[in-house]
């Protein structure tokens, strides 16, 4: 019997190699998982045949497309699109290793959002508690995994994507440095943030991920060769290791006191391993991070979201009209309020003429974050933090305002404004649910975040299996 | 920042080729002017000599060798098309005048066709 709550990809890996499962019989272990629990927690927008093989099932989520596979983006403008490349990601994962992808995830709009309740399909739910959102926008793959419906999954990060889903979920995603992973094949959102990454259930199975993915890509000319190849993490303590906490981010009002507790207690356990931990500042990250954010991501994606047209693929509206009325209504019909409010947004400001005041003052901003961080690394090697200021919350909680679910990515949006990895490690519960911590290192400080993820998560302990189906 | 009226709203989405409905208008305008008021302080900031940053890699003109490679076959790239005649994408004719004389501000009653974002 395969326990797919408990069954890392590391020992998967192994039991195929010393042939104790096949392939098939791994296959079938998640995808009877999959019928148990699936339609209670609606993490998967499609599931796949067995294409067979040995490798290890990936979920994938639906806005990394996949070749002969519906990849939707929880968009109703790509209900019946099926993509006729697979995106680079998919491709290294299938030839280098073989993996066999199980699904696709599901996912906020055109990954628009932090619970998932902005998809199309209807909002994935959290396994700790299923009245409760699993995060966003990467919602459907760290649910999978948390519940055991996958061993691993892809998610995709531009303001705190997979970390926060991860945090909310109790597993572990790295959102990798801007560069490191193509985006090629990947529907675009706000490209100069975009980032594909893995989701896991431990730090090794995760660093094992990225080595498969990341690299440069030529078909995405925004990618870089690692400046060093990616190591299994193994040393169990911190000496030597310079850890800063950066006091805003653990002091914020907006943190929930069970979550500072939670990283409070991680941080004393980081003393315990050697760690030399002392405080930082980082004033303007959370201050002026968020508004950074909705200034540039928006700009972007209104831009990324033209190419909707219904023209060359995706919905185009059943009404009859001349070109102009098609576009139109295929647009209105398509969109979500999301994607609408995103691409509004940026255009009501350059209409009122505040282009410079506001787009060229953000991009300013983004120095000063950039800037802040790289002050903050000549002391440090690695920043600690919580990930989400919140447990995971009820689903509807936030729906009627916008605001108030932006503010759900205030601690991991500075991180990625400056284009730097962030990795998210479960560090205990608080009020029955997963608390996470964030791990922020320089431009392609990977092996260091998840030398430190490691050493960590082998001293904190954390059971990464839902209290409920345990 | 002043807020963004409806004909301004009007105005914009239909620059972004975006059919808003009643109801529709009236939510996403009050959504809008708070996402606004929230963004505009970064103006706060004096930053009158920092340069701007407009993706956080440090990489400058990278270009691919001039070599011919496969591409897509045509009924491959063809094969999401809504409408298709022979190797093109098919569309409606365009307006006289042309469409940017023609852009201007639609908004049609709820419950019209098309409402609920459902597709065909």
């Amino acid at each position: 019997m395969i326990d797919t709550l408990r069954l890392t990809a590391y020992e998967a890996a192994r039991l195929l190699r010393e042939k104790e499962i096949s392939g098939a019989e791994l296959w079938e272990a998640y995808r009877r998982a999959i019928d148990e629990r699936d339609p209670e927690l609606h993490c998967f927008l499609h599931v796949c045949d067995d294409p067979g093989g040995d490798g290890i099932p990936l979920a994938v989520k639906d806005v990394i497309g996949t070749k002969g596979i519906p990849t939707t983006a929880g968009s109703k403008m790509l209900e019946h699109y099926v993509p006729v490349y697979d995106a680079t990601v998919i491709r290294r994962a299938q030839e280098g290793h073989g993996l066999r992808v199980l699904g696709k995830t599901n996912t906020d709009e055109f990954a628009m959002g932090s619970s998932t309740e902005n998809s199309a399909y209807g909002p994935s739910r959290n396994p700790w508690d299923p009245t409760r959102v699993p995060g966003g926008s990467g919602g459907g793959s760290a649910a999978a995994v948390s519940a055991g419906l996958a061993p691993w999954a892809l998610g995709s990060d531009t303001g705190g994507s997979i970390k926060q889903p991860s945090a909310l979920c109790g597993n572990v995603g790295l959102r990798p440095t801007y560069g490191s992973v193509s985006r090629y094949g990947v529907v675009a959102f706000a490209s100069s943030l975009d980032q594909v990454g893995p989701v896991a259930k431990n730090v090794r199975d995760c660093a094992f991920l990225y080595s498969v993915i990341a690299g440069r890509d030529p078909c995405d000319s925004t990618t870089v060769e690692l400046p060093e190849q990616i190591r299994m993490p193994e040393r169990v303590d911190l000496k030597g290791v310079r850890i800063g906490i950066p006091t805003e981010f653990t002091e914020h009002e907006a943190i929930e006191p069970g979550v500072r507790d939670a990283v409070h207690a991680a941080i004393e356990r980081a003393r315990e391993l050697g760690a030399e931990v002392g405080e930082c500042s980082l004033p303007l990250s959370l201050e002026y991070g968020l508004p950074c954010y909705y200034l540039i991501a928006p700009a972007e994606a209104s831009s990324n979201l033209a190419r909707y047209d219904g023209v060359r693929f995706g919905h185009r509206t059943a009404s009859t009209g001349d070109r102009l009325e098609m576009y139109t209504r295929t647009r209105d019909e398509g969109f979500g309020d999301e994607p609408k409010r995103r691409i509004l947004v940026p255009r009501a400001r350059v209409h009122a003429g505040y282009y410079d005041a506001y787009y060229g003052q953000a991009q300013k901003v983004r120095t000063m974050l950039i800037r802040e961080h790289a002050e903050a690394f000549e002391r440090f090697d690695v920043l600690l933090s919580p990930t989400s200021p919140t447990v995971a919350f009820e689903l509807g909680a936030k729906t009627a305002d916008p605001i108030a679910m932006y503010l759900n990515d205030l601690l991991t949006i500075p991180s990625c404004m400056a284009g730097l990895p962030g990795l998210n490690v479960p560090c205990g519960l608080s009020e029955g649910l997963p608390v996470g911590l964030q791990l922020i290192g320089p431009q392609f400080s990977e092996n260091r975040l998840f030398e430190v993820g490691y050493a960590l998560e082998q001293a904190i302990g954390f059971d990464p299996v839902p209290e409920r189906l345990r | 920042m002043p807020e963004i009226s409806r004909e301004q709203l009007l105005h914009v989405a239909s620059l972004a080729r975006l059919e808003l409905r009643e109801g529709e208008l009236e939510r996403l305008g009050a959504q809008l002017n708070d996402i606004l008021a929230a963004v505009s302080k970064v103006a706060e900031l004096d930053l009158t000599d920092v340069p701007p940053t407009s993706h956080p890699l440090d990489v400058v003109n990278v270009w691919a060798e001039d070599e011919p490679h496969a591409s897509l076959p045509v009924d491959e790239a063809l094969a999401n098309a809504p409408e298709r005649e022979g190797s093109y994408f098919r569309v409606p004719a365009g307006s006289v005048g042309g469409e940017a004389a023609d852009a201007r501000p639609r908004v049609r009653p709820a419950g019209g066709p098309g409402a609920g974002g459902t597709s065909s």
